[in-house]
């Protein structure tokens, strides 16, 4: 197996795994999912927690230790058999809470507090490098079996490069799938596709070499029973405290490492997958340790397979000549680390962008909360420094503990540092007493003792801790030696330190959470995770506020993004029942809002961001009662009485408003008949002294032929105003014509800012505008739609106040609806005018500057209608905006069967 | 509390169901116990090796808690779908 052709099928693999991942982005950017929903799908994805350390490193740890391997298998074994109890709980509340990461859960649960996050962020981070580094590891000795074959080939200079380029390749992919979007749900359809097909690869690679050791190398079943009792593994002997330790130290893991959350919880779709997991996951890894000890076996009694046991997998097939099956068995362990580590680095990089930076961000810019700009931005650019940021600490550790550790251990150390956050998630989902302080004492306790007993002394004697300190203890302390604390000796330093970090951990949770007492919102967010079932409420504690729907609404836009904000609030309102795109305030809505925002920055930061728009949060009375269970049903129908009398309250304003329209419309329609009669009475005027003058017989014939031309201006500026009327009339009704065709909408818009240059053509206006997404085929009136255009572009040159005009033009299509928004940078239209600026006779200004008769919205509205569309005002956008909606094909109100009606003849009164 | 809505007896059906959520909390019990049984033997110093024997052993529970699992989550699927509809509708805009 030459070198060069490992290093090209390598590539080769990559770029398939490149491809599976863009085609299911594709997909699930169409809305086909089926495939990707399935729960095989999910099954295969949680394979993740297989790394390289199970691809080689579990032979290792065989030949080394015999049957004790298979507890790392165990435990996850019996969690998931044992899914109706703590998986279930945990999917149900990662979705009812939209939780991004196993930090946000603690920080959500314990009163969405920051601090917690931060604390989980930084034990993930630490705990998670050396098995990265492991990865690294594994992958690097592969190639370098590989290397050492084949002499005479190109290789490369020394491992560390290998591993340098490794890790820049999977920080590439991360980023490439990894932090492609901003979603609302944390959910990555490329990489769990991917990984998926890794998972298989992974398999079956390790299934090959297990099949062909059993029945190719040895002489069948009862032959290699025979082998493992006669090899050096029989020698082992079980014990007892590792036995047990391991298999309680790896069922916390699969709850508690973050990748496991990752796929587990935040990439979950749906909780039944669960169902098909609990047994489809353990049968996974019982395949995956089945062939273990027979190639350890016959890996220890064979003369080429080498002396380093975590390779067998590679040199044994390698030595009988075997190079297809080495090479599959190589792409299967380069699949177990670079599905692990792409999952890890986009799990870590969630946290750190979630609870670090974007907090930060807020604390800096804390006064200026109406600047601005898309926070998205920021928060992916922060996602993919970190990614980068992991990776290389994966790597400095590798060069730093100098490869060499025997794999198993160093996945050993990672699953400890991250079981230390199983008593806070535990306690938080299960007991409502625990508190913030509690979780926060027996974190940093745990988090410790990991750090001072077996992460430090892992790094070894170049590292941190001295080979005196090791023997001696601190200051000569020698009992508070790291690997013999309080004297106790002869314990295995991973039992050891496992034994008194969760301790330790669990005693500083139970007894601070027994002495403190928890705030009202961290009450209400135990509640709402202990029963989650029960389907209580969870906080709310947004009570009556100040905040204006349209600051909710820009600051929406910056995290979620333009487009989703502007669905979500006009999803809200239409559930308020109202029309448009700001809904009322209210409790509900906003606790709404904040799950949304949840799911994209974690919940302490959206929770911080409403605050600060809101001006703090308070707990309202429904939300209490929900916690005081004593006499709640007699308080809770008050409270209903409350919210009722809230409700109708809330619909006499409504009422009230629509009045207040109706009001302002009348006085409007009176002040525009008057305005009527006197565009009308003007021309008329004029034209009847003219035509008076024209009557005298002396007069020059050049006078004559002004006056004449007078009289025909006053004419055709009669006719339009009556034209437009008319035009109005007939829209109303539905009985105009239209001329249906096809056309480039891009083509249409240029038309239309042609028209409008006319109005006000001294201005210097400019025109921001997209035009790739311009081209786009409509298929409607276009003659009809263009005036639409020329109105709104007239509109924006004639009231837009700023210095330097913009207007901006972005057009979007929403699957068969195109949208088309006018945006400019003036001063925007005020709240209280925007209900009426689509009705027939209303004018913002007065008439004199505006020249028209306040027609111009009414006949857009009415034509939009026609075309089965929509025009609305878009608020929040810094400016006046209008969102044109447009079906691609018309369809929609149509003009009445039979009815032929063009607007000349049409009779119906205004 | 009874009395204050939900009813003491439960449908035929239900009451499989109930139990069927009691077993499938019950077994990963049983599989603890079954999987740490090998604490008590001691393969190093037995006069003959029988690695093999304790690794079929294990292999073999192993495969028996799939098999059970496997049956109860096809059991405890329609509760699950039940749930999934009832609150899965609210949310039919994300994905």
């Amino acid at each position: 197996m030459p070198f060069d052709v490992l290093v090209g099928v390598s590539l080769v693999y990559v770029l398939v795994l490149f491809l599976v991942a863009f085609v299911a982005e594709r997909r699930a950017a169409r809305g086909r999912l089926r495939f990707l929903h399935s729960p095989w799908v999910y099954t295969l994805s949680l394979s993740i927690y297989c790394t390289a350390w199970t691809f080689y490193g579990a032979v290792g740890y065989a030949a080394r230790s015999g049957l004790e391997f298979l507890t790392i298998y165990l435990g996850p074994t019996l969690v998931f058999v044992g899914w109706w109890w703590v998986l279930r709980k945990l999917v149900r509340i990662g979705r009812t809470q939209r939780v991004t990461s196993i930090a946000d859960l603690i920080s959500n649960r314990y009163g969405k507090s920051n601090l917690l996050g931060v604390i989980v962020t930084l034990m993930s981070v630490a705990s998670a490098t050396p098995y990265i580094a492991l990865q690294l590891q594994s992958v690097t000795l592969s190639f370098g079996v590989f290397a050492a074959q084949t002499p005479g080939s190109w290789a490369l200079p020394d491992q560390s490069a290998t591993a340098l380029w490794i890790a820049g390749g999977l920080a590439l992919f991360t980023i490439l799938f990894g932090t492609r979007n901003l979603d609302a749900n944390e959910r990555h359809h490329g990489v769990v596709t991917a990984i998926a097909l890794e998972a298989i690869v992974k398999l079956v690679a390790l299934l090959a070499v297990g099949i062909w050791v059993v029945w190719g190398v040895a002489g069948g079943l009862s032959d290699i029973l025979a082998r493992i009792d006669a090899s050096d593994i029989a020698e082992w002997s079980l014990k007892p405290g590792r036995f047990a330790g391991l298999t309680f130290v790896s069922a916390a893991a699969v709850l508690t490492l973050p990748r496991m959350f990752q796929v587990l919880v935040v990439e979950n779709t749906d909780e039944r997958h669960l169902g098909t997991a609990s047994w489809a996951f353990p049968a996974y890894l019982l395949l995956m340790s089945l062939f273990v000890v027979p190639i350890a076996v016959v890996g220890l009694g064979h003369p080429g397979a080498g002396s380093n046991p975590d390779l067998f997998v590679l040199t044994l097939p390698l030595s009988e000549g075997r190079g297809t099956l080495a090479l599959l068995a190589f792409l299967g362990g380069f699949s177990s680390a670079t599905s692990m580590v792409i999952v890890a680095a986009i799990a870590l990089s969630t946290m750190v962008s979630n609870h670090v930076v974007t907090p930060l961000w807020l604390a800096i810019y804390r006064d200026e909360p109406a600047e601005r700009g898309d926070v998205r931005g920021l928060v992916l650019m922060s996602r993919r420094l970190s990614i980068g940021l992991v990776l290389a600490m994966g790597y400095g550790y590798y060069k730093l503990s100098g490869g060499t550790g025997a794999l198993a251990e160093i996945g050993l150390i990672a699953f400890v540092g991250a079981a230390q956050v199983l008593p806070a998630l535990l306690g938080g989902i299960y007991w409502r007493g625990a508190t913030h302080l509690g979780a926060a004492t027996g974190l940093l306790t745990g988090f410790a003792i990991w750090l001072y007993a077996l992460f430090l002394p892992s790094v070894g004697e170049s590292g941190l801790i001295s080979a005196q300190l090791m023997a001696e203890g601190p200051l000569g302390l020698s009992w508070l030696r790291p690997q013999a604390l309080f004297g106790i000796e002869g314990l295995d330093p991973l039992l050891h330190a496992l034994l008194w970090s969760l301790l330790f951990n669990t005693l500083a949770f139970l007894v601070f959470s027994i002495l403190s007492f928890p705030g009202p919102v961290e009450r209400l967010q135990g509640v709402a995770f202990v029963n989650v079932f029960e389907g209580r409420p969870g906080a709310r504690g947004w009570s009556r506020t100040q905040a204006e729907a349209e600051d909710l609404l820009s600051m929406a836009q910056r995290i979620l993004g333009a487009e989703e904000a502007q669905l979500f609030f006009q999803a809200q309102a239409a559930a308020q029942g109202s029309r448009g795109f700001l809904p009322d305030p209210t409790p509900d809505f906003l606790a709404a809002l904040e799950r949304q925002l949840a799911g994209s920055v974690g919940a302490a930061t959206a929770h911080a961001m409403i605050s600060q728009l809101t001006g703090g949060a308070a707990v309202s009375v429904q939300d209490l009662i929900a916690v005081a269970n004593e006499a709640a049903e007699i308080k809770e129908y008050s409270a209903q009485l409350e919210a009722k009398s809230a409700e109708l309250a809330r619909t006499a304003r409504a009422l009230s408003e629509a009045n207040a329209k109706l009001t302002a419309l009348s006085v409007q329609k009176d002040a525009f008949l008057g305005q009527i009669s006197h565009e009308l009475r003007t021309p008329m005027t004029s034209i009847r002294a003219f035509s008076e003058i024209l009557m005298e017989p002396d007069l020059p014939e050049p006078l004559r032929a002004q006056y004449a031309e007078i009289i025909h201006e006053e004419a055709r500026r009669l006719t339009r105003l009556l034209d437009d009327l008319l035009d109005l009339a007939v829209l109303e009704n539905r009985k105009v014509q239209l001329t249906v065709s096809v056309a480039n909408l891009h083509d249409l818009i240029d038309r239309a800012v042609q028209a409008a240059s006319s109005t006000r053509p001294e201005r210097d206006f400019r025109y921001e505008r997209d035009f790739p997404a311009e081209h786009m085929p409509v298929f409607t009136d276009t003659d009809r739609l263009v005036q639409v255009f020329i109105n709104l572009i007239s509109n924006a040159r004639k009231y837009c106040g700023a210095e330097r005009a913009v207007l901006r033009i972005e057009v979007k299509r929403r699957g068969k609806l195109v949208q088309i928004d006018f945006c400019d940078n003036g001063a925007g239209i005020p709240k209280a005018a925007q209900g009426l600026i689509f009705e027939k006779f209303s004018r913002l200004t007065d008439t004199s500057k505006a020249g028209g008769a306040g027609l111009g919205l009414a006949i857009c509205r009415e034509i939009m209608a026609n075309l089965g569309g929509s025009i609305d005002y878009l608020p929040g956008q810094g400016g006046a905006a209008f969102r044109v909606t447009l079906p691609l094909r018309r369809q929609g109100p149509g003009p009445v069967p039979g009815g032929v009606a063009s607007s000349g003849k049409d009779r119906e009164k205004v | 509390m009874p009395g204050s809505g939900t009813p003491l007896f439960l449908a035929r059906r239900s009451y499989r169901r109930r139990r069927m959520m009691d077993a499938a909390r019950l077994l990963p019990l049983v599989g603890l116990v079954l999987f740490l049984l090998p604490m008590l033997w001691h393969p190093g110093e037995a006069p003959v090796p029988d690695t093999a024997r304790g690794m079929i052993y294990l292999f073999a529970v192993w495969a028996g808690l799939i098999l059970a699992t496997a049956a109860l989550a096809r059991g405890l699927a329609p509760a699950l779908d039940a749930e999934e509809e009832a609150e899965g509708s609210p949310e039919t805009g994300e994905g």
